[in-house]
């Protein structure tokens, strides 16, 4: 393929890293130590693992103590649905009933679709609406309606179409009811602000790699009256609920990215966010059959665009971009591989073949104007030979 | 050129990659998502349609260094090749399912997708050679695939490219290895790829129902009953429920299926002889059909079933004279014709039997 300056439009898949997250973590890299060691040396390593935890847990308005490294979003999730699950069944038998949405990343959904296959849970699914929210009200009902409610999981904003939930209002109502609300808050640490105490959250879970920290590393944020069975049993570190050899390196990683991120949040995210609407006033300004999925304004992630080209396969449209360097995502990386349209955009009313015509693009802490304008400069060509090609492939087919 | 190569992670079609990267071509990789819901691991030597397939199709564009996508083509697979199989089979017809694939998704729904998308050809680890538009078996007598090729159309055949085969199997296995490619010892697949328990009566079964019919001699006397036609196949032999031999002694054979009345006609094995062949939906691999008769060899089934016969288009339909019997020959299958050539048989034309 005809190389080009690579232009990197998948900060929702995975950032690059800050420079401060790198040299943070190859500083520890180069270091021996296990942090549950009782000399020295890993008197040193426990000491740079529960920095990393004071910094995080103040970057994100929770206590040290609440803070449970993992190996990324993915344990996180697992770790708080099924965990907190099994504690609330354990200790009341009636309560099997999980309340979530549908348009969760498949960490959330597949795990709670285990626990009904396997574990005796039942499922209430909250409607979400066409710009894929969910409303307290709904939430509210759902809980009125129902005394045995295990746990509510419900995302603090969509990875795909970028949907921010009003979280705080409905931890709220779920603290009124008494049941523990989890949140994955993994597309929205870094991009808008998130304080956990203030949430009214029980569990919310965070991964470094999306705001310029390492992949496999991660945390679940879980208060400490959150009953919460681990996953993985073996030495008791992590409070008891995460067993492992703490990966010193990684939580050091984490927090000093979480540092450079949330500490200058504000104005990256201004700026990020102007990027943005540049990108979705120039996609609908120059395409025609085209919308944006998700909300407007700043019910959005500053950082998400994603759009439905009619006619198209979003297929077609990634590899013409590729082959032009602009990198971006039909869906989240996680179903890449064999496509399927993407749940959440059925779950907001999508029909099937709009959705395969899908396209996220989606910016962070090191895109540029430029960035943006490369996009622009290959979108519209690309999406009318794209469409060509859906014509010619459905015809093809019915000859 | 700009060339697509369907990779299903299979060691044909990644040596077929591999072999239009050295040429110089600006190569892209596609596996096709044929299932909604595939498999992880790939089970036993069917299939090419696993998440497994697909991983090794990956692994082997990432060591060849070139851009790989995954595309999905199941819906267009259920209903133009797995739909068309069901109903085939419940038509009383035997249908090959991977000539259809060639003729309706690799050839025609991914070929246009690819040449709009700006590709110059699509390339396959087909076992064929290909020629100035002119189709000719493999190397490998017992590898060719030409006959699943056959219905490709001129227009077809124009972006199409066969890269291996002018090689025997064992060589591109070999070859595959020097590469370095991770697939050269992929055991090859065999059977109907949407089929992975390999019970094709059992699959028809789910989706045709119970459709009771008799089985009879070909005197009319019924001798058995049974589930539906779909459980059977012209020259069927086991299976038939029936107790034993005939009255001479000799084994029975699915000679008829009538799938109207649901009878099943059973004799001996002279009945199976067929010496003429009427098809329908006739494709001439130049482009024109020829004049008058036409002396050639005729292909029945993917491997074998090769007889000297002379062909001729009338009003429409394909009319074989076969100058050897073909036993066990069933409408819904394939005829291709070759033109004898020592440098190759060469594909002149293919149609449905209908009888």
């Amino acid at each position: 393929m005809t190389s080009h300056k690579t232009v990197y439009l998948d900060h929702a898949a995975t950032t690059p890293m800050h420079p401060a997250a790198i040299e943070a973590m190859t500083a520890v890299l180069a270091t021996v130590g296990n942090a549950s060691s009782l000399h020295g040396t890993g008197r040193v390593a426990r000491r740079r693992m529960e920095e990393a935890r004071e910094s995080l847990a103040q970057l994100l308005g929770a206590r040290p103590s609440e803070v449970i490294f993992t190996a990324g979003g993915t344990e996180s999730d697992n770790l708080a649905v099924k965990g907190i699950y099994w504690a609330r069944r354990d200790a009341e038998p009636q309560r099997r009933r999980i309340v979530t949405t549908p348009v969760e990343h498949h960490a959330v959904l597949d795990a709670v679709q285990w626990l009904a296959e396997h574990e005796g849970a039942e499922i209430t699914w909250l409607p979400v609406g066409d710009d894929g929210s969910v409303s307290p009200a709904d939430l509210r009902e759902a809980l009125q309606a129902n005394d045995d409610v295990a746990l509510v999981s419900i995302m603090w904003a969509n990875n795909e179409v970028g949907t921010i939930m009003p979280i705080s209002e409905l931890a709220t109502i779920a603290a009124e009811f008494d049941v523990p609300m989890h949140s994955d808050a993994i597309q929205a640490v870094g991009q808008i602000p998130v304080d956990f105490a203030a949430s009214a959250l029980s569990a919310m879970s965070v991964a470094a790699h999306k705001f310029g920290g390492p992949t496999g590393v991660g945390a679940l944020l879980l208060r400490r009256d959150t009953s919460c069975v681990p996953l993985l049993h073996g030495g008791g570190q992590e409070r008891d609920v995460r067993s492992g050899t703490p990966d010193v390196a990684g939580a050091v990683a984490m927090a000093a990215a979480a540092k450079v991120a949330i500490d200058g949040l504000a104005a990256n995210s201004a700026r990020v966010q102007q990027l943005r609407d540049r990108l979705i006033d120039g996609v609908l300004s120059t395409i025609d059959d085209v919308y944006l999925n998700g909300a407007a304004g700043d019910a959005r992630l500053p950082g998400n665009t994603h759009f439905t080209f009619r006619g198209c396969e979003g297929d077609s449209l990634l590899m013409l971009l590729d082959a032009k360097g602009v990198e971006c995502s039909t869906g989240s990386a996680c179903t890449a591989g064999v496509a399927q349209p993407s749940h959440v955009l059925l779950a907001m009313g999508a029909d099937p073949a709009s959705a395969r015509g899908s396209l996220r693009l989606s910016l962070g802490h090191t895109s540029t104007e430029a960035d943006v304008d490369a996009a622009l400069a290959v979108l519209p060509a690309a999406v009318d030979r794209a469409r060509q090609a859906a014509l010619a492939s459905a015809g093809a087919a019915e000859q | 050129m700009r060339v697509l190569v369907a990779m299903s992670g299979g060691v044909d079609s990644s040596v077929a990659a591999a072999r239009m990267v050295d040429a110089g071509h600006d190569v892209v990789g596609v596996h096709l998502a044929l299932s909604a819901a595939p498999g992880t691991l790939r089970t036993g030597s069917r299939g090419c349609c696993s998440k497994e397939d697909a991983g090794d199709a990956r692994r082997v564009a990432d060591v060849l260094d070139i851009p790989f996508y995954v595309w999905d083509f199941a819906d267009r697979f259920s209903e133009d090749v797995i739909d068309d199989f069901v109903e085939s089979y419940a038509r009383g017809e035997t249908p090959n399912p991977c000539v259809r694939c060639n003729e309706r998704i690799k050839f025609s729904a991914l070929a246009a997708r690819a040449l709009a998308l700006g590709f110059d050809a699509v390339a396959t680890g087909h076992y064929a050679r290909l020629t100035d538009g002119h189709l000719r078996r493999a190397v490998d007598a017992d590898k060719d695939q030409s006959y699943v090729l056959g219905v490709l159309t001129a227009e077809q055949l124009r972006h199409a490219v066969f890269p291996i085969g002018d090689t025997p199997k064992p060589q591109i296995r070999e070859e595959a290895a020097r590469r370095g490619l991770a697939v050269a010892e992929k055991p090859d697949s065999h059977d109907i790829c949407f089929i992975p328990s390999g019970d094709t009566r059992a699959f028809l079964g789910a989706r045709i129902g119970v459709r009771r019919g008799a089985v009879v001699d070909s005197g009319g006397t019924v001798l058995a009953e049974h589930d539906g036609v779909h459980g059977f196949t012209i020259g069927q032999r086991k299976g038939l429920g029936i107790a034993g031999p005939g009255p001479d002694g000799l084994p029975r054979y699915v000679t008829g299926i009538d799938a109207e009345t649901g009878t099943v006609r059973v004799g001996g094995k002279a009945e199976l002889d067929v010496w003429a062949l009427t098809g329908d939906r006739p494709v001439f691999t130049s482009g024109v059909a020829p004049d008058g008769p036409v002396e050639c060899d005729v292909q029945v089934r993917a491997h074998g079933g090769i007889v000297d016969g002379v062909a001729e288009l009338r009003e429409g339909r394909l009319m074989v004279d076969l100058r050897a019997p073909l036993r066990g020959v069933a409408p819904g299958q394939t005829m291709v014709l070759y033109r004898r050539d020592p440098d190759g048989d060469e594909v002149i034309a293919s149609a449905t039997i209908t009888r």
